[in-house]
């Protein structure tokens, strides 16, 4: 790759960062023009993570494409999904159950917190506070216990569906999140005793990969790089999806456009999702729990009334069928709450399937190849709150089952983009600090 | 012809053997190639949870010439491959190497125009750790039996047989 | 909760576009605009730079290619734009034949045109024009082709590296297969 041809100058060093190079994660290239030790120009050669999800997403259906999905920002997984999702219920006009938002954001608020924790535990890392990252990442653990808990695998959780969720809750979540969210108060705060005022830290951070206001507009960039420019856009606040509207969270602006900045941005961040989640616990939904012989849920008049009648109305629905254990998590009392109302978009549940032939037909007409999840015609933009910024899914369908277009907006993309702004005039040393607070997440850069 | 070519597999060879096999083994410099989503257990496997340190693993070397243990982490697509193996090449014997997910193994399911299926189509590959990405238990069981691997594979110094890319090595992994 | 931008600012917008105005959708809450090519470039410094208007920020750069549905002509080059001023969006779409597949850079107006437009190049063959170095950005130079096309064999590799020969895996089911198995099964290895 030869840089921008121009006659280069004689006293000019070129050195290559990369691609196989411990603080650019792997697969960044930069061609540093270098003077003495510092950058008069760079290109940065992105890349070498392309594993082609918009061509292969081509060829799959809307349920398989979930698990590409959760490899793009592999380190908050569920708000790709959430994302996805959210741009195939948009094709259909399709409402989730209250229940079922409330836990999406849950769980996307939880991979908020893992993103911004291995941001900056890598980012300590590389600068030497090896204590930093060794803390951050314990605290990951408990989330990613969490997280394993709801949907079964740590990283890849696959768990957000088209039209609701893979399952509901399990048991005592509740009580298991709050500890969580305790431990991770406590990581956060000893972390913020060990950098916050760290003299090397600030020294290292502050006043370097300054971009402006205007830069950063200009180079597209979202999310926590571009509030720490000052620019307060968040895509929770601006154009509120799933229940955002309903939470009440401050989203934190910086001044200076710095490393330091977006560091504190990060943190501050951090601390508004967990009080978003604290909310989302305490304002959610229980979901019908009483139900008529029709599924109906009854309200408590009704139920009063059943219970005064002789013999007196069993409000509990029982389920007909004795399942094994081997369904767990799609089972009747598992799915009612957390999907929706569609019959063309939701799997039955177990039951239903193995019980009836309405559900066995709904079964099959999602399962078999030509059939499943059919979108109708037409193409919608979806943007999410991504850990980096705007994650948008533009979606065109052709009525079939598998999409014809998936287009993933990544925003690391455009933060990338701007990395040679951010690190021309400095040394070869900050392009360490400052490649390390963007963020860079390879799956999102390169799909 | 090994140094102790005259005693032939007696006792002190064997015993110089294992000693060298606890000692290759109980030091593992890795250098974490690390690309995708495996990454984040590969930080997960380095962190105090499930300490790689107990098993010698702990120091991650980036530099090809300082490190043994070659660690691939996450897609290679085909772009990366050429450094992939720049970087297998320039590492010095004795150096192992282990595919971390299956990505590595097998391009997992990743099979479109830009994706290399399995490292093992271009540098020897000694463990394969599968999952996508694989627990961090996993991985240590995996760092084991690589462990094990290592304690019982002949060394130069005293069998004479060559490690596998030496130019008179005779098979290839 | 609808983003697009009011009815008096489209209808400004299809005032000042006039002829070069091909289409007006509005989806689900969202405007489309399809533009002619000649007048890319100056829709989009209009949209920038009115104040009504005001999208500043280049959310998106992509194509789409109509092969596989019949469409004519082949691509649609589809921008996304944002204001986080005024809190729209809007879709600007515009048709590109496949024998002249050239629009004008927007680089001029946006920084990040300049990546997205080389992955448009990369992944579809799309020409910028006035683009300071169209090359590839997330294939290697020695990439023959546009994958993202419809026509571009989704497993077609171009290796850069010599690859030893692995054998495939091979099925270990021993009888044949006797119900008739869509061809689209063959994406699974079956």
């Amino acid at each position: 790759m030869k840089p921008v041809p121009q006659e280069p100058r004689r006293d000019h060093m070129f050195l290559n960062m990369g691609p196989s190079h411990p603080a650019m994660h792997g697969i960044i290239q930069i061609h540093l023009e270098l003077d003495g030790e510092t950058i008069v120009g760079s290109q940065v050669e992105i890349g070498y993570l392309h594993r082609g999800f918009e061509k292969t997403c081509e060829n799959r259906t809307y349920t398989q494409v979930i698990p590409y999905t959760d490899r793009l920002n592999y380190v908050s997984p569920l708000i790709n999904e959430v994302g996805f999702c959210l741009a195939v219920e948009k094709l259909f006009g399709l409402n989730v159950t209250r229940r079922c938002q409330y836990i999406r954001v849950l769980m996307s608020e939880i991979s908020r917190i893992t993103d911004h924790l291995t941001c900056i535990g890598a980012s300590a890392m590389e600068l030497g506070a090896v204590s930093a990252f060794l803390y951050l990442i314990k605290a990951r653990e408990t989330l990613y216990d969490l997280i394993e808990e709801v949907s079964g695998a740590r990283v890849m959780p696959n768990y957000i569906r088209v039209g609701g969720l893979k399952s509901d809750l399990p048991e005592g979540f509740e009580e298991r999140t709050r500890f969580a969210m305790g431990e991770v108060r406590s990581v956060l705060d000893e972390t913020h005793r060990l950098l916050t005022r760290n003299r090397i830290f600030v020294d290292r951070l502050s006043g370097l990969g300054v971009i402006s206001a205007e830069d950063a507009v200009s180079h597209g960039f979202t999310g926590p790089c571009l509030r720490s420019t000052g620019i307060g856009y968040d895509v929770r606040q601006a154009e509120p999806y799933l229940v955002y509207d309903r939470l009440d969270f401050d989203v934190p602006v910086g001044e200076t456009g710095d490393n330091y900045d977006r560091y504190l941005v990060r943190m501050e961040e951090m601390k508004q999702s967990l009080r978003i989640i604290e909310q989302c616990l305490a304002q959610m939904p229980q979901g019908p729990y009483q139900v008529d012989l029709d599924g109906r849920e009854m309200t408590p008049s009704e139920v009063i009334e059943g219970m005064k009648a002789k013999p007196p109305l069993q409000p509990i629905r029982q389920a007909r069928i004795r399942l094994s254990p081997d369904l767990e998590g799609t089972e009747k009392r598992s799915v009612q709450d957390v999907v929706a109302d569609d019959k063309t978009v939701v799997f039955p549940p177990k039951e239903d399937t193995y019980g009836n032939i309405e559900g066995l037909m709904q079964h099959f007409k999602l399962v078999m190849y030509g059939h499943g999840i059919r979108p109708p015609r037409g193409e919608v933009y979806q943007a999410v709150e991504g850990g980096n910024g705007e994650l948008g899914f533009y979606l065109v369908s052709d009525g079939t089952d598998l999409p014809y277009r998936l287009r993933c907006r990544g925003p690391c993309f455009h933060l990338m983009s701007g990395l040679s702004t951010m690190i021309e005039g400095e040394t070869v040393a900050d392009v360490v600090p400052t490649f390390g607070s963007i963020n860079m997440i390879g799956g999102e850069l390169d799909r | 012809m090994g140094l102790m070519e005259g005693l032939d597999n007696s006792v002190v060879t064997g015993r110089l053997d294992s000693a060298l096999g606890w000692a290759r083994k109980f030091s593992l410099f890795n250098l974490p190639f690390v690309t995708a989503c495996c990454g984040m257990e590969y930080m997960s496997v380095q962190g105090a949870h499930y300490d790689m340190d107990r098993f010698g693993a702990a120091f991650p070397r980036f530099s090809p010439r300082q490190s043994d243990l070659l660690m691939v982490v996450g897609t290679i697509s085909l772009k990366m491959a050429p450094v992939l193996v720049k970087v297998y090449q320039q590492m010095c014997e004795p150096k192992w190497v282990v595919s971390f997910g299956v990505c590595t193994i097998s391009g997992g399911f990743y099979d479109n125009y830009c994706t290399l299926m399995g490292i093992d189509r271009v540098i020897p590959v000694d463990m394969y750790i599968p999952g996508c990405p694989p627990r961090p238990e996993m991985v240590l069981d995996g760092l084991q039996k690589l462990q094990e691997k290592i304690q019982r594979s002949p060394h130069p110094l005293t069998s004479g047989e060559r490690h596998r890319d030496s130019p008179d090595s005779s098979h290839r992994a | 909760m609808s983003s697009s931008p009011t009815p008096e600012l489209l209808d400004k917008l299809a005032e000042r576009l006039g002829p070069h105005l091909l289409r007006r959708d509005a989806f689900r809450g969202e405007a489309t605009v399809v533009v002619a090519p000649q007048a890319w470039l100056e829709t989009c410094r209009f949209l920038k730079e009115d104040p009504e208007l005001a999208f500043g920020l280049l959310v998106d750069l992509t194509v789409v290619d109509l092969q596989a549905l019949g469409g004519s002509p082949r691509f649609e080059l589809v921008a996304h734009l944002y204001s986080i001023r005024k809190r729209h969006r809007i879709r600007l779409k515009t048709p590109v034949p496949e024998d002249q597949a050239q629009v004008p850079s927007l680089t001029p107006l946006w920084k990040n045109a300049n990546w997205l437009e080389r992955e448009a190049w990369d992944m579809f063959g799309v020409r910028f024009l006035g683009h300071p170095e169209l090359r590839r950005i997330l294939l290697y130079p020695e990439f023959e082709g546009h994958p993202l096309r419809r026509d571009y064999p989704l497993r077609k590799r171009q290796p850069l590296v010599a690859e030893r020969d692995v054998e495939e895996p091979r099925s270990m089911v021993s009888e044949p297969v006797r119900y008739p198995v869509d061809p689209r099964f063959k994406t699974f290895g079956v």
